[in-house]
């Protein structure tokens, strides 16, 4: 990896000193409302995408019990093994937020402990849902069996293809510190990835109550 | 970042001495691949949408010359049903949306006193993304049939069973690509309203155009996600053997129908909300006072965003959704009028008492209002679920979109050109040639739209390539075609105008109308920087204010004068302010580099979908061979982008 060619960041864990009294330096320049414009772009973009998952999740409901064939959704949920996959995700956001304030202190090494873990869990919660696809494919349900398999993939797969997203945002990032371009005052940069990271989340929460624990 | 030294020398307020660039920028044709401007950027967007609008209109002369004679054989139903198809997705997606980004670009950033928009080079994504879309669109024509289910594409025509050639394919994935256009401009644009305005310019004292610009960026943000989710599952429909639209395996075709129009509808009030804001910059100038009830306007701007959401069935009446439904939608329908109407009352007022002079750019102000009155009546009519019943699919409808779209919108777009093109171009459209133009646009525009009502009424049904003779429709057809003809003559005035005036115009002063807002302050056309001070805003019509403070009711003292033209720094006050800020002239400006990443992120996109469209004739293993290097393409760029210094 290239992380070895570059001069590699010393960092005692601790904040440096004068980093408590003094104001966090701001990275970008004025703005009308004091937000950063990337911060801003993001809070928007998710407006945007609350309403791509909001139609994807009505379609669901729309379709929900219309399948002319099997197999239904109680055939194939394994509600237990995917709480545990859902407790994986909740997790991460937890990891996320103390990769946030590690870096919030200055600990960069503290936050590519954090961020790792974050896009660890990240994986953990895909294998999951690699394993759950192939699973139910095995039992008989394609993206083109039944209506109930079509809502349910591409709904789902659009998630998981937003969790793909954010291991790779993570990966990024961690790469970029090791790299040394990632300090204190950069912190901005994770705690965009934060909100990303955090609504993908919350998008989960939602799809599992409606999806898995809601029974048809 | 590419250094713009820009030596200073404040001569009463006036900016004299031109930037020079630090470092070489790319040149010639390289530089338009390149530039992240957003002066340059809504050129190419006036420039492409001006050649799409050419082409739809090129489509819509052949419809009309098809339906000259009954059984006319022109063109074949086929044939018909692809320029019907063809015309309305160019005109809406091609012409009329990126006209309003050539205005977006241009005079959103100068409006508010920034020097560029918030995300420069993803704007500059966005214009790339949105040609290549357009590019794809129309390739169909020559690459196996243009699509031909009409541009709302209902289910389950579309199918793969009912549309089995690429023509679909080709809408589809051109729409996809488009609307990932539109939520780059849209966020960046939301961004740069709310974030990048002059100190002092609250929300209450922005432009009304800006504010018009604000709800249809919000309208974007929100709406196109609805068209985006229908795409897919069609996509998914064509060419992962899914069945969402099919009723023989559950689907239900009327869910494309919600999600197309829950899209659709706000689509229209992103297509007119700019227009409004257009007019109302226009109307004030001309009239010599300041918008009537500018904050009404903004309001009722707000309530039509808003309602914008809850009005999408009036397009479903015809399917039978219910006597409740119906009568929700046809009730949100008519309330959405009243937002609408005090606009209409707003812009009266203005003129109202006003020193109205109609050079061109207000003539075609005041025929917007005239002609958009007469649209929004008719929308009135088959607001009513009865009424529209009759109404639906027959040629009353195809009135009423085009008093709204061509009287609506690109009537205000043109008024817009004429408005701003001495600031675009530094020199004057020709007055005389205008007022041609105006004249017999606004004439053949009626002649063709008008007779449509009673075309539609008698019951001819619209998309259907040809009528019988004994329908009692030929006369009324055959005005309509000398009138699209007509109007065809009109386009190519304003068009000749365009070029004749880039050549020839009379060169224009900073301030040719004496305009109310900031683009006016700087030169024209402005320099790469915009403002060379960023300037503080006081009021409402903050340039009016800075030249003629005592009319706003300002203390002259207040109001720090600007680089402007010189004749209005006459106030002895605004010299010593002059003076007394010229003392720390800002000599360097930072402005982003030229990048060429954009340009190569955005061609990811039609890669990826290259793959999809060959796939009809090579099989399913182009899809991968081509996604695969197309993504590759699109997060590289991504990643070279971001470590890009900016």
């Amino acid at each position: 990896m290239a992380q070895t060619a570059v001069p590699v960041i010393v960092d005692s864990g601790a904040p440096p000193p004068v980093a408590a009294e003094a104001p966090l330096v701001l990275e970008h320049p004025h703005t009308s409302t004091g937000l950063d414009n990337r911060k801003l772009l993001m809070w928007a973009f998710l407006a945007s995408d609350c309403m791509f998952f909001g139609t994807l999740i009505a379609t669901y409901m729309v379709y929900k019990n219309r399948s002319l064939d099997g197999p239904l959704p109680r055939e194939v949920f394994d509600v237990p093994y995917t709480s545990v996959s859902a407790f994986v995700l909740l997790l991460s956001s937890l990891t996320m937020v103390l990769a946030l304030s590690s870096i919030q202190r200055g600990e960069e090494r503290k936050m590519r402990i954090w961020l790792s873990a974050t896009a660890l869990l990240g994986c953990v919660f895909l294998g999951g849902q690699f394993y759950e696809f192939t699973s139910f494919y095995r039992e008989g349900l394609s993206l083109s069996r039944n209506l109930f398999g079509s809502t349910f993939f591409t709904l789902t797969g659009f998630h998981g293809t937003h969790v793909a997203i954010g291991v790779f945002w993570l990966a990024s990032l961690v790469t970029h510190s090791f790299r040394g371009r990632l300090h204190q005052e950069h912190s901005l940069l994770v705690e965009i990835a934060g909100l990303y990271w955090h609504f993908v989340d919350i998008v989960w929460i939602l799809i599992f109550t409606l999806v898995y624990l809601i029974p048809d | 970042m590419a250094v713009v030294s820009a030596p200073l020398s404040h001569a009463g307020g006036m900016v004299v001495a031109p930037p020079t660039l630090a470092e070489p920028a790319y040149r010639g044709l390289w530089s338009w691949f390149t530039t992240v401007d957003h002066k340059r950027i809504g050129i190419l967007y006036g420039v492409s949408a001006g050649a799409f609008f050419v082409i739809g209109g090129l489509e819509a002369l052949v419809i009309r010359l098809q339906l000259w004679t009954p059984d006319n054989t022109l063109v074949s139903a086929q044939m018909f049903n692809s320029l019907f198809t063809m015309h309305a997705t160019t005109m809406i997606f091609l012409a009329i949306m990126p006209m309003g980004l050539l205005f977006f670009n241009y005079m959103l950033p100068l409006q508010i006193g920034a020097r560029d928009v918030a995300f420069p080079r993803l704007n500059a994504f966005s214009y790339w993304t949105f040609i290549s879309g357009g590019i794809m669109l129309n390739l169909s024509f020559l690459l196996g049939g243009a699509p031909d289910a009409g541009w709302f594409g209902y289910a389950n025509l579309t199918t793969r069973t009912y549309s089995p050639g690429p023509g679909i394919d080709f809408w589809m994935l051109g729409l996809q690509v488009l609307g990932v256009a539109s939520l780059a401009g849209a966020l960046n644009f939301f961004v740069t309203l709310v974030n990048m305005r002059a100190p002092g310019l609250g929300f209450m004292r922005l432009p009304i155009f800006c504010w018009m610009s604000l709800i249809t960026m919000i309208l974007l943000l929100l709406a196109f996600p609805s068209i985006t989710v229908g795409l897919i599952l069609l996509m998914f429909d064509r060419f992962f053997d899914t069945n969402f639209y099919s009723v023989p395996h559950g689907g239900d075709p009327v869910l494309w129908q919600h999600l197309f129009w829950v899209f659709g509808h706000p689509e229209v009030y992103i297509l007119i909300l700019p227009a409004m804001g257009i007019v109302s910059e226009i109307i004030p100038v001309f009239s010599r006072k300041p918008l009537f009830g500018y904050a009404v306007m903004v309001y009722s701007g707000i309530a039509i965003g808003f309602l914008a959401f809850g009005v999408w069935a009036h397009h479903m009446f015809a399917v039978g959704l219910g006597a409740i439904a119906d009568a929700v939608f046809a009730s949100s329908t008519m309330l959405i009028a009243v937002p609408t109407g005090v606009k209409i009352f707003n812009w009266i007022g203005t003129m109202f008492k006003g020193s109205v002079s109609f050079k061109t750019p207000m003539l075609f102000a005041v025929g917007f209002i005239s002609m958009f009155i007469i649209g929004g009546l008719s929308g009135i009519m088959h607001a009513s679920p009865p009424a529209d019943l009759i109404q639906h699919d027959t040629y009353f409808i195809v009135a009423h979109i085009h008093y709204v779209l061509i009287g609506g919108s690109i009537m205000a777009l043109i008024a817009g050109v004429y408005y701003w093109f001495p600031k675009i171009s530094g020199r004057m459209m020709d007055e005389t040639l205008g007022k041609w133009n105006f004249w017999t646009f606004i004439i053949f525009f009626n002649i063709t739209f008008m007779p449509m009502h009673w075309t539609g009424l008698l019951g001819m049904p619209r998309r259907v390539y040809t009528y019988g003779p004994d329908l009692g429709v030929t006369s009324l057809n055959q005005i309509s075609t000398v009138g699209a003809l007509g109007l065809g003559f009109s386009v190519l005035l304003f068009v000749v105008n365009i070029f004749m005036s880039l050549r020839y115009g009379e060169i224009a002063s900073d301030d040719p109308w004496d305009g109310a807002t900031l683009e006016w302050s700087i030169p024209s056309p402005p320099p790469v920087y915009n403002f060379a001070r960023i300037p503080t805003v006081h009021s409402r019509d903050a340039w009016w204010a800075m030249k003629h403070p005592e009319r706003m009711h300002l203390d002259p003292m207040e109001v720090t004068p600007l680089a402007g033209s010189p004749g209005h720094g006459t106030e002895t006050a605004h010299e010593s302010v002059a003076v007394a800020t010229a003392d720390a002239p800002p000599t360097v400006i930072h402005m982003p580099s030229p990048s060429y990443w954009p340009f190569l992120c955005a061609l990811g996109l039609p890669i990826m979908a290259t793959g999809l469209l060959l796939s009809d004739s090579f099989g399913p293993m182009t899809i991968p061979l081509f996604a695969i290097p197309g993504l590759l393409l699109l997060i590289g760029s991504i990643y070279g982008w971001s470590y890009e210094p900016a």
